[in-house]
């Protein structure tokens, strides 16, 4: 794992690490790295201590890394928090001001009044990252123009000299770095981060409407909606709470718009009800849980994955349900467009679980096709027989949706067990055929399931076994072990809900270990396969300290068995 | 929307059928009501849509030939707002009780009400739980005895119309089920008001009301003097707050502040932008 340079930024909130961490991916990205970007905060608005770091290689990377080999501290604090973590090759950037390093192998000490106003300290240490890395000074001062261009000439031309000033003085020090070599390319790419995805995913699917209430660390997929609501013509709603926010969703779409729902575990506890709701009216509905730790308010910045029973057991009474769980970036995108089909073609909500940790991680990812279809809501009126009834009974369980204003034809959508015509009965008889009928739709969704992705050696010694976001960290792992001669091979679930047996249960049989890596306490992914299965997961490497699960906690776990500090 | 009628509306288009309702129930007057003042609007039928909650008063609209979302209780509000927003020409109506409306669904009334959204609101209020077999409602008077409040209520009873006067809210009405001509009245006025209208129309549980009768109700609500003018808050709030011996009926309050759902970008018809200029911005 010495193929990647880690960087890490560290500060208080409001010195602006984001903004110079979101610069400087962008500027590694565009030179053609690939990044992997864990932002890690508190729940405050100023001051504590927040960090953003950036994972750069010009190899392959999905995971993030522990040991830092740039710390760029924005304050002391920083400086005496991470010191212990950086390589032994690592270096550590701070102001010349600071008194503090003690036992910091290699201080880069840097005379920031010298270049400019202290207000652009942040914009300084990009400058002198950016030298020691090798980037093209050219990269960044486009960027700058391109992000503060518009802000007045002054600030531009402020930040243009800190840069130049910072950037020069760096490359004077002759500060023997082990970068990454530079990368030849001329490809496009994208800057996003999970979230990010999850809206782009939802537009290209054509979704028309999302409500919300604002909660960390969904809120990113309703403000990116937001951010393109005019170009997409869809209205995003902030509700009163989350009930409103669901009921909203199912609303809109029973009137034709495709609609979302964005939200974290409390504020998905109070959709529940609703949940149900778009369950037996049969109302598509794509619900967006971004995970983390629980229960209650738990940590309300940090990430975790255990919700996946939650999302899972949702709901009273019994409906069919899809849940993704999308373990890169892409898979965002390409999930939460999954998402939108599947809801619309079984008609009642389908889950996309992610978490605080692949939220918030940028990526570089390669182009989209950007003539994507969209998903048309309900039917023509002339594919319905006459009289009209929402809920007939058919072969495989889906009834022709019409909506409502869009024909002569009367549609009625009942909470309470309904007849076909969806009005409220008490007739036991049809109360069976209805419920036979939702589950029915559960057959379809078993032969529409993403099949689990396997890595690695065919009969392995140790299979690991993974969901979501610790898909990134347990390939690596996986692939660690194996340049060192191991036979271990990664069965990873980027759907965990229809889970199909036959998809998998081979690859359990055939591996002499099988070890759960996952973000929580208990290990609901491997309770789940047993609870369809049979077959019992005995070892497990779990992370539930509200930070995502690397290669090296993962290699440290099972080579001692216990955490060890990196 | 308003348009041309290709087929008549008639009395037969909303035609009412068998009901879960027990004998004498105020409910029969307020949906014959509705279906005047359906028949009386004019407007087409397929262009309507029904949202109600849970409750004997939101089995109201499966009685109706309408196009209907019955969702959760408490809960009708929310999904109304989304139908509207989500297909801003349909006209949308509200129909459920007072425990759906005020007790279980009061922070969508309220936020509803701040919205303006463009919703219809019928109210059935008999101060009571009836469908839950008698327990007290938000709307119960101080004292009033139930089998869970045997004591009688001491929480403050809750005044919609006071509430919806004091928010603001796009037009407040009250009326009463043993006055069908003017529910009716009060339910056009309420469809052809753009913007957030309540109609709170009292009405008798025969079964577990015995206090607020129909006696008692036909004794004491008087409709709102000639020269009352709803469009003057200070006095509309001083009308709201009266309840007692006598407790006024007819267009309590009225503004003009223009809808929700004109103020905000709706484009559910709009063709969106080609997807690749959007996903440029992230190169």
């Amino acid at each position: 794992m010495n193929t990647s340079t880690n960087i890490l930024i560290g500060g208080e909130a409001g010195q602006g690490l984001v903004t110079i961490g979101e610069l400087l991916s962008k500027v590694l990205v565009r030179a053609g790295y690939n990044i992997v970007v864990t932002q890690s905060y508190q729940s405050r608005v100023r001051g504590g201590h927040n960090t953003f770091a950036i994972r750069v290689s010009d190899k392959e990377i999905s995971a993030p890394k522990e040991s830092v080999d740039i710390l760029v501290a924005l304050n002391e604090e920083t400086v005496n928090i991470h010191k212990a973590s950086v390589a032994k090759e690592g270096i550590v950037i701070s102001s010349d001001k600071f008194k503090s390093g003690e036992g910091v192998l290699r201080p880069i000490k840097v005379p920031y009044e010298k270049f400019g106003s202290a207000k652009l300290e942040n914009v300084a240490s990009l400058g002198v990252v950016c030298s020691i890395l090798g980037v093209e000074k050219g990269h960044i001062l486009k960027l700058l123009n391109d992000r503060f261009g518009k802000k007045g000439s002054t600030i531009a031309k402020d930040n243009e000299n800190m840069l130049n000033a910072s950037y020069d003085w760096a490359a004077g020090q002759n500060i023997v770095f082990n970068k990454s070599p530079k990368v030849k390319t001329d490809k496009e790419r994208y800057m996003m981060n999970g979230n990010e995805a999850i809206a782009l995913g939802a537009i290209s699917a054509g979704v028309k409407f999302a409500a919300f209430y604002p909660m960390t660390p969904s809120t990113s997929v309703n403000l990116s909606l937001i951010s393109h609501a005019k170009e997409t013509g869809m209205v995003v709603e902030q509700a009163e709470d989350e009930i409103a926010a669901i009921n909203m969703a199912i609303g809109a779409s029973y009137a034709g718009a495709p609609s979302m729902v964005a939200t974290s575990g409390g504020g998905f506890a109070l959709m529940v009800e609703g949940a149900s709701l778009a369950g037996m009216t049969e109302t598509p509905v794509v619900v967006v849980v971004a995970q983390r730790p629980g229960p209650a308010t738990g940590l309300p910045t940090r990430t975790e994955q255990a919700d996946l029973e939650f999302v899972l057991y949702s709901g009273h009474g019994e409906f069919p349900r899809a849940i993704f769980t999308p373990g890169t970036v892409e898979e965002c995108f390409h999930l939460t467009r999954r998402a939108f089909e599947l809801a619309e073609k079984y008609q009642g909500p389908v889950f996309i679980l992610t978490d605080q940790y692949l939220a918030d991680s940028f990526r570089a990812v390669d182009k989209f096709d950007g003539n994507l279809s969209r998903v048309k809501a309900g039917v023509a009126a002339s594919e319905v027989k006459a009289p009209y009834m929402r809920y007939a009974l058919t072969d495989n369980g889906i009834s022709p949706r019409l909506i409502p204003g869009s024909s002569k034809h009367l549609v009625v959508a009942g909470s309470d067990e309904h007849t076909e015509g969806g009005h409220l009965t008490e007739d036991l008889d049809a109360r069976v055929k209805m419920v036979d009928k939702r589950l029915k739709k559960m057959e379809g969704l078993s032969k529409e399931v993403s099949q689990p992705e396997y890595f690695g050696d065919a009969s392995p010694d140790k299979l690991f076994i993974s969901f979501g976001s610790a898909y990134g960290a347990a390939l690596e792992a996986v692939k660690s072990l194996n340049e060192k001669g191991g036979e271990t091979a990664l069965l990873n679930f980027s759907q965990v809900w229809p889970l199909v047996p036959s998809t998998f249960i081979d690859k359990l049989n055939s591996a002499k270990e099988v070890v759960a890596i996952e973000g929580n306490a208990t290990g609901q992914l491997a309770g789940l396969i047993r609870k369809t299965t049979g077959f019992e997961i005995k070892n497990k490497i779990l992370r539930y300290d509200g930070l995502p699960i690397t290669p090296e906690y993962i290699l440290n776990r099972l080579a001692h068995g216990e955490p060890v500090e990196p | 929307m308003l348009r041309m009628s290709d087929t008549m509306i008639t009395n037969d288009t909303y035609k009412i059928s068998e009901t879960a309702w027990c004998p004498g129930c105020g409910n029969f007057s307020i949906i014959k009501s509705v279906k005047d003042a359906l028949v009386r609007s004019g407007l087409e039928q397929d262009q309507i849509v029904f949202v109600s909650g849970i409750g004997q008063a939101a089995k109201a609209p499966h009685y109706l030939n309408v196009n209907l979302l019955d969702g959760l209780h408490g809960r009708s509000l929310p999904a109304a707002t989304g139908v509207k927003l989500a297909n801003p020409t349909l006209n949308v109506i509200v129909e459920s009780g007072d425990g759906c409306s005020y007790g279980e669904g009061g922070n969508h009334f309220i936020s509803a009400i701040r919205r303006n959204i463009d919703l219809t609101v019928i109210v059935h209020n008999n101060q009571v739980y009836g469908l839950t077999k008698g327990q007290a409602s938000p709307t119960s008077d101080e004292g009033f005895v139930t089998k869970t409040q045997p004591d009688g209520v001491k929480s403050g009873s809750f005044n919609p119309i006071e509430v919806a006067v004091a928010l603001k809210a796009g037009f407040v009405a009250r009326s009463f089920s043993g006055m069908p001509a003017h529910a009716t009245e009060m339910i056009v006025k309420g469809i052809k008001h753009k913007g957030f209208s309540l109609i709170d129309i009292l009405q008798p549980c025969v079964t577990f009301n015995k206090v607020n009768n129909f006696g008692w109700y036909k004794k004491r609500c008087v409709e709102l003097p000639k020269d009352h003018d709803p469009t003057n808050w200070e006095n509309a709030l001083k009308v709201a707050t009266q309840w007692g011996d006598k407790i006024p009926v007819g267009v309590i309050y009225e503004n003009s502040r223009k809808p929700y759902d004109e103020l905000i970008y709706t484009g559910l018809n709009s063709t969106p932008k080609d997807l690749k200029s959007i996903l440029a911005k992230y190169c």
